[in-house]
């Protein structure tokens, strides 16, 4: 059995019943913390004052979160941004990063180190031979206010290498694309690339890439990434399916080691099960695309959307709740704009995955990502 | 499972990513379809676009027209492939009706105008280029008295195709004879029918190459129409407003067909009560050259009620019925989504629903239900305000709108219209549509706006928009064989 096929088996129950016994202590650390008035942000200390018990009190682990309710998105949008500082962190230099804000008031999440801890720990799954210690980054997706720009910047940095970057504003994507605007769509991802092929091309010790679907699509029809000397991609950003995934591999970039992962700025990085390009037994490799939270810091639950109080069963589709569990951000329950289907807990992982992630149906909105 | 692959530069290709194709009547799957992602898409025009020169040196249009020959038989009544199964002429019918709710009858007559295209490609070619001799498509230039040569526009021709009626198909099939590689995007609901054509084609020897079919999202539409040097849409106006003013577009939006009563012929319009009523639900009223309006500066109310009683004698019958001459809806909700549509439309005032005092008092309304299907019954509308939304309004059912008001008013307000039938005896009244320019094609005289005449095509020309003319001289003696000028 290859490497990434025993870390893509079913982990087992010890492994599994280890991982939650983690996962409580670690929400029994969290909510002490967030609820102290000498370490919680002014948020949740008011927030605690409404309710008739102590959360420290009655919450003994993961289970006992929904005492809290739901996270509500909206109390992200707007100031005063130093409501979310955590006491136990004040004076420390604090980034803003911000999620969404294609039309209305983006959300806004405070941080002052936990972008680097997540891509620190992300690094940790990444190969030394695909993304190989001291080589270089490009990045080439959103930047602006979001972490992603940072946060790559960071990753390659902890791995001793150094980024490059080029400017990509998905805001103004998106205004091209529902405005029909696409002449000047393919304008502005032509305008992208040859800045990336401009860094490719002149500096060759790039190894590693980050970037989007479509942004990998436009990259490759231009040149051979393998000639350039890519070795890895981390490829995310935006919605990815089991057809791109195998697309990817198959056609875009054979021979680079692909690495489909799902992050956002209120959850970190989650990791997307090993592939496994030669199952045992033959047949074809499996492309579905499955993504694992960084637990204890992050937890997926796939419930029902019209009883969030339900989880729903391996292989069923669920609506995402997200919870995010550091010093930094306290995020209970929070019903997710996506939608997937429930995958058990792996080797590598053990705990609960989604995979098919989409945007949630109901909201019945087309998902614009145009260049990016 | 019946599973359509991606056709890939004439290859299948199983995609990963499925759409389901269900039963109107039933709700059950019948089959699914691979959909291309963008990025394949946009692979495999490039690569195909590398390839065009040799593709089209590799053949000659006198070949590709007998291929079409051989492939009109072929899609009439050959076993094709259709994903992982055969298909016959009653599979395709049958599954063409289960998903977008045609009738088997009228599946059968859209099959013979493909076919006639198909087989007649010669004379359809002949009447897009004005009987330019094919060798000036293979050499670039043909020498007679004079010289005429063309270049082209594009390598490829891109459509994004819509579901209403498969005879629609008939539009792109030229340009392969002309050597114009194809990408095409199904319409969702029907993929039957390109799928059954390019089989065809290939079966009769068309270099597979030249032939992709992309069911994708509506990222690998605009992917097809920003690749494609020149591209057809079809589709509503929201979805044909992005791109109308892309010249490599050409557009094919609703057709606001209409039939101009004149002056002199408004009083005597019961005359032309067939001629109305074949534009109005030829076709079960699906396509864009049957009549949505019938404009006439007198009489209109009269006329609208002897329409409605004839055409309230269509009723809805199941899909294979022989007579059948009414196309289902998706669902019942979407018909009656689409009834309250025009309720709301009527509601806003000096509109009526001439059709209704005809329609069986027990009947719910213009939406009936026969055999598991929805049915739309036709609706004669009426209103004497040429500015009135429903004087504009097309929809897929035969559903037409008789426009009342003075003469000028009605010309004012014409509004862009693809086929228009004027019915006049005075000369004058009919110059004054030569050159309107929201004016497509034109019939002057008692013409049902239906009749189609395939070597003039009704929509836009497919030879003009492949190809330009341009100056051409040399030096060089005539050889037998191909000359190449220099």
């Amino acid at each position: 059995m290859s490497d990434a096929a025993a870390l893509a088996a079913p982990a087992g129950a010890e492994a599994i019943a280890d991982a939650r016994e983690r996962l409580d202590a670690h929400v029994r650390e969290m909510v002490a913390w967030h609820f102290d008035r000498a370490t919680g942000c002014p948020f949740w200390l008011e927030y605690a004052e409404g309710l008739d018990f102590d959360p420290r009190d009655v919450i003994g682990g993961y289970a006992d979160l929904h005492r809290l309710g739901h996270f509500q998105d909206e109390w992200l949008r707007g100031g005063p941004i130093r409501r979310w500082v955590p006491q136990g962190l004040a004076g420390q230099p604090l980034y803003v990063f911000e999620t969404g804000g294609s039309t209305g008031l983006p959300k806004s999440r405070i941080n002052i180190r936990d972008f680097q801890t997540d891509y620190e720990l992300y690094s940790d799954t990444l190969s030394d031979e695909s993304f190989p210690p001291g080589s270089d980054w490009l990045m080439l997706g959103p930047t602006g206010p979001r972490r992603l720009r940072l946060a790559i910047e960071h990753l390659a940095q902890h791995r001793g290498g150094a980024a490059f970057h080029v400017d990509l504003d998905p805001r103004w994507v998106n205004k091209l694309v529902r405005g029909g605007r696409h002449q000047e769509m393919a304008a502005y991802k032509e305008h992208v690339i040859d800045q990336a092929l401009k860094i490719l091309r002149g500096h060759d010790g790039v190894r590693c890439l980050f970037t989007t679907p479509k942004l990998l699509e436009a990259l490759c029809e231009k040149v051979s990434l393998v000639k350039l000397g890519i070795r890895g991609i981390f490829c995310g950003g935006t919605e990815m399916n089991a057809q791109f995934h195998r697309f990817a591999r198959e056609e875009l970039v054979p021979g680079i080691d692909f690495i489909p992962t799902y992050g956002n700025t209120l959850m970190g990085l989650a990791c997307s099960r090993p592939f496994v390009a030669e199952p045992e037994g033959g047949g074809d490799p499996d492309y579905t695309i499955t993504y694992y939270p960084p637990h204890p810091r992050a937890i997926f639950d796939l419930v029902d959307p019209d009883d969030p109080s339900r989880t729903v069963d391996y292989g069923e589709t669920g609506r995402v709740m997200l919870t995010t569990l550091t010093r930094e951000f306290f995020m209970p329950r929070f019903l997710e704009r996506d939608e997937g289907e429930r995958e058990a807990p792996i080797v590598a992982y053990p705990w609960d995955g989604v995979s098919g992630l989409r945007l949630f149906q109901r909201f019945g909105e087309s998902v614009v990502v145009g260049v990016y | 499972m019946l599973h359509l692959p991606v056709l890939r530069r004439g290859s299948p290709y199983r995609s990963l990513d499925v759409q389901p194709l269900a039963d109107l009547r039933t709700g059950q799957r019948v089959a699914e379809l691979s959909l291309a992602n963008p990025g394949l898409i946009a692979r495999d025009l490039t690569e195909t676009q590398a390839e065009a020169r040799s593709l089209r040196d590799g053949i000659r249009c006198e070949e590709l027209v007998g291929i079409c020959g051989k492939a009109a038989e072929l899609f009439l009544d050959g076993e094709l492939p259709a994903g992982q199964r055969s298909h016959g002429r009653e599979d395709y019918l049958a599954h063409l009706a289960a998903t977008t709710g045609m009738p088997l009858a009228m599946g059968r007559r859209n099959m013979d105008k493909i076919a006639f295209v198909l087989r007649e490609m010669e004379r359809v070619l002949a009447g897009l280029t004005r009987d330019l001799p094919l060798d000036a498509i293979d050499d670039g230039w043909h020498e007679d008295e004079r010289m005429v040569s063309f270049r082209r526009t594009s390598d490829l021709l891109g459509a994004v195709l819509p579901s209403n009626s498969p005879g629609v198909h008939s539009l792109w099939i030229p340009a392969l004879a002309l050597k114009t590689c194809l990408a095409l995007k199904p319409g969702r609901q029907e993929p039957w029918t390109p799928m059954r054509i390019a089989q065809a084609l290939l079966a009769a020897g068309t270099p597979p190459a030249m032939l992709g079919i992309y069911p994708t999202s509506h990222a690998g539409a605009a992917e097809i129409l920003l690749r494609s040097g020149r591209s057809l849409l079809f589709g509503d106006r929201a979805t044909v407003a992005p791109w109308r003013h892309d010249p490599g577009v050409q557009l094919h939006g609703p057709g606001w067909s209409k039939v101009l009563f004149g002056p002199d012929c408004a009083a005597r319009a019961a005359d032309h009560l067939e001629l109305v009523a074949e534009s109005v639900a030829a076709n079960g009223g699906r396509s864009c050259i049957n009549a949505s309006g019938v404009w006439m500066p007198s009489h209109g109310h009269q006329f609208g009620l002897a329409l409605a009683e004839k055409l309230s004698t269509i009723p809805a019958r199941a899909l294979d019925d022989p007579a059948a001459a009414l196309a289902a809806q998706p669902s019942a909700a979407a018909a009656e989504a689409v009834s309250q549509f025009v309720e709301q439309r009527l509601a806003g005032g000096r509109a009526e629903d001439l059709t209704a005092r005809f329609r069986d008092p027990g009947a719910a309304g213009r939406v009936a239900t026969v055999d598991g299907s929805s049915f739309l019954l036709p609706t004669v509308l009426y209103t004497d305000d040429p500015t009135h939304l429903l004087a504009q309004t097309e929809l897929l059912f035969p559903l037409v709108t008789i426009v009342e008001a003075p003469t000028e008013q009605l010309i004012d307000h014409l509004g862009e219209t693809l086929v228009l039938s004027v019915i006049s005896d005075d000369p004058g009244f009919q110059r004054r549509f030569l050159d309107d320019r929201r004016v497509d094609r034109l019939n002057l005289g008692a013409i049902p706006t239906t009749r189609v005449s395939w070597d003039q095509p009704h929509e836009g020309n497919l030879f003009h928009h492949l190809f330009e003319q341009r100056a051409l001289q040399h030096d060089l003696a005539t050889s037998a064989g191909s000359p190449s000028p220099r």
